[in-house]
């Protein structure tokens, strides 16, 4: 059995998330992987070092840049004339054209999984992660989304991948990208980072997330994510959000600040390895799931910690 | 222009969902049921399209059971002018949602479809872009923004960086994402004017669409529980626990 997996790529570097959905793929089989987009000769190049990958398809299209999914599903859908699996890791952009391909291949895509327990059955979270679900596909080709906290990380250097060009019918015309504005960071992403601070709707406002939040994550060379109500609020952007619709994320350390603990919240970070919260509310869900919790005032706990790192 | 909204019965958002002890799925017997929440922000974006004056009609539709009725009660007691019930008692999965959505679409001719980026209960994620690719339609998926331009749609775009902009043209697809807008209640009267609205019943026979399931659930389980820690009493303890785990230095 061969999968294809789509490779996620910026500006020349290959997104971890795509690693992690070699390692899925792998569990399948071979492997061979697609980079798509204008000039993507040498990224193409890295991926078929990925260690396990068998073989690179490199599709140089200025049509395929943005990841549009009017012009990257069909390119896809031919590609898998030769291929029993679509692979993807579950970002935004994996999420967005793997469904798109499924439809055009009439195949009912497995979104999420978080194991292959055989070459057609997956387990994949559903209800906010409340009930893992075991599936088994009778689709003759599979499209899978991976998510990234389930699998480790091929590496990337230890393949000897051949690279082959590929194409693809190009510009549907049906689609344009504008624009984007995309977050800049000194941080550590989110969802590859080592620890986390997040804060919630305690904060209050923008102001006091940059001076009480800020500060602790930078000390502890920490990521910085949001419950949905900080993002609504404003406090912070969109892609801090962690949770099922947000960002799922499963550092070493995962520190709640001023978050009550929402099944939604949850979903998102409760795979951390240690969780820690504090809140001044001791019946707060969060306690329940936190390793280590410490009762009180954010705004005097917080500063007071940061001070003694 | 006439837009469609596909909208879905699920659990309650509130509702901590509950594994069934035979492992065969969530015990959703007596369990408060609500329109998915992103449906209800579709519902919203459509009404205030027409309320702007760019939409004429919105069609809410809905697969699933009989109940299902209730959500669509609510769409047309939102604003929502007319609905379609595609009844099924069996579970129909996203790509046999997509192709009723197909059907209806080519019978309806919407300048938008407006869905749910996912439902709350299945969590697929998949539903608006298999019925993009099968009407062959431009998509622009978990919206932040929807604005209409003539012949052509801009949509903002809630991905993992930050915010993207596609324009696409019309007809078009688009799934909401939560910050799209805040979705209105329905007031008594309206909720009482949707009783007389019309709701047409079909089946998926009608549309000529085979929906057998082409996933097979073998079991439900529940994910490994996480038991409660332990509390520290100051920020000194703390400080010292994070010393321990090689956090801090
Ligand atoms: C469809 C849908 C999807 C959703 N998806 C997500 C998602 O992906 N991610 C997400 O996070 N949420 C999501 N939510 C929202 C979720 O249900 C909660 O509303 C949200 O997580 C609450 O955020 P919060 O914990 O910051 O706020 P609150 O629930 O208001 O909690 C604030 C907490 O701060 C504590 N506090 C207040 N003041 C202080 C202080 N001075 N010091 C210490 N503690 C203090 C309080 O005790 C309280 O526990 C979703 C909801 C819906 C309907
Ligand atoms: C009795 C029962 C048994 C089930 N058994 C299974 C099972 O064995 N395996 C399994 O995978 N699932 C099962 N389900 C769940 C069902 O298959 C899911 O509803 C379906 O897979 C759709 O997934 P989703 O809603 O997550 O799609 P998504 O793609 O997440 O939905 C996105 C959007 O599509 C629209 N949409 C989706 N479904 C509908 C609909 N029915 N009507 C109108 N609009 C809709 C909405 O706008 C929604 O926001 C069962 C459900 C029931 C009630």
């Amino acid at each position: 059995m061969t999968s294809l997996v789509w490779v996620e790529h910026d500006t020349g570097a290959i997104k971890d998330a795509t690693l992690s959905a070699v390692t899925a793929a792998a569990a399948l089989g071979e492997v061979h992987v697609l980079v798509a987009g204008s000039g993507v000769g040498d990224v193409a190049a890295a991926a078929a070092q990925i260690a396990g990958v068998t073989k690179a398809l490199s599709a140089d299209d200025a049509a395929f840049d943005h990841v549009l999914p009017e012009n990257v599903a069909p390119l896809i859908a031919g590609l898998m004339a030769n291929y029993d699996a679509f692979v993807a890791p579950a970002t935004a952009n994996g999420k967005n054209i793997a469904p798109r391909v499924a439809a055009l291949l009439d195949v009912m895509q497995i979104s999420e999984i978080l194991s292959v327990e055989s070459a057609d059955t997956f387990t994949r979270p559903t209800y906010a992660g409340n009930a893992i679900a075991t599936v088994q596909s009778s689709d003759a080709k599979k499209v899978i989304t991976v998510r990234g906290t389930a699998f480790e990380k091929a590496a990337r250097e230890g393949g000897s991948g051949t690279v082959e060009a590929a194409s693809g019918a190009g510009d549907a015309g049906l689609s344009s990208f504008v624009g984007a504005e995309i977050s800049k960071s000194e941080r550590p992403e989110l969802t590859s980072a080592k620890i986390i601070v997040s804060g919630g709707r305690a904060l209050q406002n923008s102001e006091n997330f940059h001076s009480v939040i800020e500060p602790l994550a930078d000390k502890l060379g920490a990521a910085v994510g949001a419950s949905r109500a900080a993002v609504d609020a404003g406090y912070v952007p969109n892609d801090y959000q962690v949770g099922q619709t947000g960002k799922i994320v499963a550092p070493e350390v995962y520190i709640a600040i001023g978050i009550s603990g929402a099944i939604q919240h949850l979903a998102g970070m409760k795979d951390s390895k240690t969780i820690i919260a504090i809140n001044k509310d001791e019946d707060a869900p969060i306690f329940q799931v936190a390793d280590i919790g410490l009762v009180g005032d954010l705004f005097k706990i917080v500063p007071e910690l940061t001070g003694k790192l | 222009m006439k837009i469609l909204v596909p909208v879905k019965r699920v659990i309650d958002y509130n509702v901590k969902p509950r594994v069934k002890m035979d492992g065969t799925g969530v015990d959703l017997t007596n369990v408060k049921m609500s329109m998915n929440p992103f449906d209800e922000i579709a519902v919203e974006e459509a009404i205030r399209l027409k309320e702007k004056g760019i939409a004429t009609e919105i069609v809410a539709v809905s697969i699933g059971e009989q109940k299902a009725q209730e959500t669509l009660r609510t769409a047309l007691a939102m604003g929502a002018d007319r609905a379609i019930l595609v009844v099924s008692e069996t579970e129909v999965e996203p790509l046999g949602v997509a192709k009723i959505l197909q059907k209806i679409v080519e019978e309806e001719a919407p300048g938008l479809v407006i869905l749910g980026k996912q439902a709350i209960d299945d969590d697929s994620n998949q539903t608006g872009q298999m019925l993009a690719a099968l009407t062959g339609r431009p998509q622009g998926t978990f919206a932040s923004a929807v604005v209409v331009e003539g012949d052509s749609v801009k949509v903002t775009r809630e991905v993992d960086g930050g915010l993207e902009t596609v324009s696409l043209k019309t007809p078009a697809i688009v799934t909401t994402d939560l910050r799209l807008n805040e979705p209105r209640y329905a007031s008594l009267p309206n909720i009482m004017k949707a009783k007389s609205k019309p709701l047409a019943q079909k089946t998926p026979a009608d549309y000529g669409v085979d929906v057998t399931p082409r996933l097979k659930t073998v079991k439900v389980s529940e994910p490994p529980k996480r038991s409660a820690g332990i509390k520290v009493a100051d920020v000194d303890e703390l400080v010292a626990k994070l010393k321990a785990m090689g956090v801090a230095a």
